[in-house]
């Protein structure tokens, strides 16, 4: 029986039927029956995870520990790694939740190296192996972690190259690289292999000048469209997520938590759940946990615990007293941009509108919640972890539980959705205190009630808007004050003279006493809302003037790169100029995330005796710089249409004070097949212009985009998310 | 009470000791070890702990373990058969069905059902079909593009090309 084998068997025996399985027929031996369980399908789980985790570990055994702490390291070798059969592996502290960065960076580091694409396999989120990072989120892994990544591979070639020029007595002006090779130009029978010149070790040699990167008319493999490169693991089961990861011994917890945010624990009675057979009980500093030898044994065990709670002051905070209550508690301003004289634009003006938005919090709800395992060997914490920040994690656990940074490493398995949720870390400290506690490893794994009550939701918000045209349907100042919801997308692009910008607070977390619970980011946190508003509005404005809407945007900007993707969006729907209500159904949005600008049309259609609402199509132009992998930036943005209907439509927590109500899927309304609308998208052409945003800036249209599309189909101005069919049927126009 | 089980997973016979009360999902991610079948809500609302009983698919997180004493049951793992993709999976690929991937398990399996019950589903039933599994990254498209395609590779159709 060889290692890995040995490892699964032991983890089997591990697991208290598997245990009981393997008794049962002592007679086969257990090589034979470990075999008959493979070819069923048994194990798969446990023993791919361990024969992986082995490579990686070996691998960093013959590289060495070579990350300096908290800054991109500048030696390119901690960012890839060429063994000597010609496999490259590349290493970014990014993690994989869906967006397909395990494709997009494989595909750059190929390009920039000369590789095949086949030939390289990323390795991401693991803080032993990979180069620091802050975390992924601001559709900022190809922005800002792509450009040293490339820079890393460029100089790693060129000193192949130099290697090569030396191992074949040419001169290196002329030799070429290709297919992972090196070969002299002109006689190309005379190459060598990169895996020959680094045999799988680090390349000491270094550049003083770093080599400039690839020009884009040069690429080959990006700008490709390219299939996700984890899809079959993920259609067969074989990949693993954090609650997948099986380690002997390993015992699953459940933590006791409050019935509504605010309360304190004043005892708690675990005598019943000491009692119960396979039950540990961990009481430390607050944190009272039961242990068992399964997830649902942990969870049978903890209902057996009798909690007593000082409950918070009793508070009548809803999601509908909310918004007035953040206006009164947020008092710290800041100016986000101005411009012109406020007073007098609006002392100008004829035509004033003044308009309140309002926005409730919305969960994350990733279909995987929030879960770590932590194990303990020696003086060593190793804890994986489902979170957008491994390294932050590191420093989180070094910090809270007392390891050094060096002595924790966090693992990065697959991760089941982010959106800005799995920012914030508990279940990892949880795991690792559990771990120490209990001297064995433990597994946190929220259940959907607890990742609805603990999550960081995306505060509610309201926003302040007064604005004027004149008799030529020209803006002529806007005042704009956003409360709660943070200062992202909120500066102004439309053209007006007179304008003032104000974020109370700039953040989307506010002072002590606003917010009920916990805020976070969410998607392209602040500018859902800020978009809602800002294109709301600017729709009331054209509306106001007869003109149709994307004249009017037009005649209002100056902002080129905006003016060329409004166009291109109304020149692939086929638009044809009405002023709205036009009863056709259709609304326009535009925007800016992450420095791409996207802009989009949509149809909808309203069930005037419900309220209901029904996107039928939507387009979205988005112009983004150079496109790394058109496939994936297609699916991020029919992603962020998908999920943008959930927030417009019907995402809102319903609350009392720190009581949250709904705390799964039969309450909290995610959008689901029957909603799909026609979804096109349009990628301009921008190439000199670096690569910028994709996970998240069409996501920012979607509220402003439907309310605008409600409001052409039926007169009725929604002023409030989501655009429930409630407040749809309350807005529509008397008959 | 732990009790023995004996069923039929992946095609093979087990048997294990266990309450026949816990539900489905836990006995197999954790005493099977078989972490293809998902956990997301453990009230039946959101299919990813969907498996295959007898064929049909059922959402294991309101299963009791006892109730497939003698069934057949597959999960995901055991959705492959002789190391050839079903053409469910074959067509989550060619699409790119998937984001984060961790509503696919339940997906493909409940369209199995859907496909099933309905070899000629069209995409309006195929949509009431997967209705109640819920996909939080919005791969919701593709996926039914993927279960268009699967739907005609079964019935011996040309398919169209991936978007
Ligand atoms: S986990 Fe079973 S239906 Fe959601
Ligand atoms: S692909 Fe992430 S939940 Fe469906």
């Amino acid at each position: 029986m060889n290692d890995y084998e040995k490892l699964s068997l032991e983890i089997l025996r591990s697991t208290p039927a598997g245990a009981a399985m393997l008794a049962d027929r002592p007679a086969s031996p257990e090589r034979r029956r470990f075999l008959q369980m493979l070819s069923g399908g048994l194990l798969i789980g446990v023993t791919l995870n361990t024969s992986l985790l082995r490579a990686d570990a070996e691998e960093a055994a013959t590289v060495g520990p070579r990350r300096p702490r908290n800054e991109l390291p500048k030696d390119f070798n901690a960012f890839l790694h060429i063994a000597e059969d010609g496999k490259i592996t590349g290493y970014t502290g990014k993690i994989e939740m869906g967006q397909g960065i395990n494709t997009s960076l494989a595909q750059m580091l190929a390009e920039e190296l000369d590789a095949p694409y086949d030939t390289v396999r990323m390795v991401a989120g693991d803080t032993d192996l990979c180069p620091w990072d802050a975390g992924t989120w601001g559709s900022m892994t190809t922005r800002f972690f792509g450009p040293p990544f490339r820079a890393a591979a460029a100089e790693a070639k060129a000193v192949l190259v130099l290697l090569a020029a030396e191992a074949l007595g040419v001169p290196a002006d002329q030799l070429i690289t290709r297919d992972g090779a090196v070969l002299v130009r002109g006689d190309e029978s005379r190459r060598v292999a990169y895996g020959a010149l680094t045999k799988g070790q680090r390349i000491e040699r270094h550049l003083e000048v770093k080599p400039t990167l690839k020009d884009v008319a040069a690429f080959k493999i990006v700008g490709k469209p390219q299939l996700r490169r984890d899809a079959r693991d993920k259609v067969t089961g074989r990949a693993h997520y954090t609650g997948d990861v099986r380690l002997p011994g390993m015992l699953y917890a459940k933590v006791l938590r409050p019935p509504v945010h605010g309360a304190k624990l004043t005892s708690a009675d675990t005598t019943r759940a000491k009692a119960a057979a396979g039950v540990r009980v961990i009481e430390q500093d607050g944190l009272v946990a039961v242990l068992h030898a399964t997830p649902d044994g942990a969870e049978e065990a903890l209902a057996l615990v009798k909690a007593q709670w000082e409950l918070p002051p009793a508070s009548t905070l809803t999601e509908d007293t909310i918004h007035d209550h953040l206006d009164a508690t947020i008092k710290d301003a800041k100016v986000v941009d101005s411009g012109g004289d406020l007073a007098a634009g609006r002392a100008a003006t004829k035509r004033v509108i003044e308009t309140t938005f309002l926005d409730g919090y919305v969960a994350h709800v990733c279909m995987e919640t929030h879960a770590a395992l932590a194990q303990i060997e020696g003086d060593k914490l190793t804890v994986w972890a489902s979170t957008q920040n491994p390294f932050g994690v590191r420093d989180m656990l070094a910090r809270t539980v007392g390891f050094p940074p060096e002595k924790v490493r966090v693992i990065t398995p697959f991760v089941g959705g982010g959106f800005g949720g799995k920012t914030s870390n508990g279940q990892c400290a949880e795991a690792a205190r559990l771990a120490r506690a209990a001297g064995v490893p433990v597994q946190v794994m929220r259940s959907r009630e607890e990742e609805f009550f603990l999550d960081t939701f995306r505060p509610a918000a309201k926003i302040k808007i007064a604005s004027g045209i004149d008799d030529a349907g020209a803006m002529t100042f806007w005042d704009y004050e956003v409360i709660a919801a943070g200062e992202r997308g909120s500066a102004q692009f439309y053209s007006v003279p007179h304008h003032r910008t104000v974020a109370r607070p700039s953040g989307w977390t506010g002072p002590a006493g606003s917010h009920p619970f916990a805020t976070g980011a969410w998607r392209a946190p602040a500018n859902n809302t800020n978009t809602f508003a800002r294109e709301s509005q600017i729709d009331i404005m054209a509306a106001a003037a007869g003109m149709d809407p994307i004249e009017f945007r037009l005649k209002n900007m100056t902002d080129a790169r905006m003016l060329r993707t409004l166009r291109a969006a109304a020149d692939a729907w086929g638009w044809k100029p009405a002023p709205a209500p036009s009863r056709r159904g259709l609304g326009v949005a535009c925007g800016a995330d992450a420095g791409t600008y996207v802009a989009a049309i949509a149809e909808v259609e309203v069930d005037k005796a419900t309220g209901a609402v029904k996107v039928k199509r939507v387009l979205v132009a988005q112009d983004m710089g150079v496109v790394i992998n058109p496939q994936g930036t297609l699916i991020q943005l029919e992603g962020c249409v998908m999920m943008g209907l959930g927030y417009a439509l019907s995402e809102e927590m319903h609350f009392k004070g720190g009581e949250i109500l709904d705390t799964n899927f039969n309450r909290y309304a995610i959008p689901r097949f029957s909603q799909v609308p026609k979804i096109e998208g349009v990628l301009l052409d921008h190439n000199d212009l670096p690569p910028q945003g994709g996970g998240e800036p069409a996501i920012i249209l979607m509220g402003g985009l439907i309310a605008n599309a409600i409001h052409d189909a039926t007169g009725a101005r929604l002023l409030r998310m989501p655009m429930t069919p409630a407040r749809v049927k309350a807005a529509l126009p008397r008959a | 009470m732990p009790e023995k089980l004996s069923f039929t997973l992946n095609g093979q016979p087990v048997s294990v000791e266990v309450d026949g009360d816990r539900k489905l999902l836990w006995v197999l991610r954790t005493d099977l070890a078989l972490t293809g079948t998902k956990y997301s809500c453990g009230k039946g609302l959101c299919g990813t702990c969907t498996v295959l009983v007898d064929n049909v698919p059922q959402r294991s997180c309101m299963l009791r373990a006892g109730s497939v004493r003698g069934k057949e049951v597959t999960t995901i793992e055991g959705f492959e058969k002789d190391g050839e993709l079903h053409p469910l999976q074959k067509a989550f690929i060619d699409h790119d069905a998937l984001q984060c991937g961790f509503c696919t398990p339940g997906m493909i399996l409940t369209a199995h059902g859907v496909l099933r019950r309905n070899p000629a589903a069209t995409r309006e039933q195929i949509v009431q079909g997967m209705e109640r599994n819920l996909c939080r990254c919005g791969a919701h498209p593709r996926i039914l593009d993927a279960i268009e395609q699967a739907r005609d590779t079964l019935a011996g159709k040309p398919t169209a090309p991936a978007r």
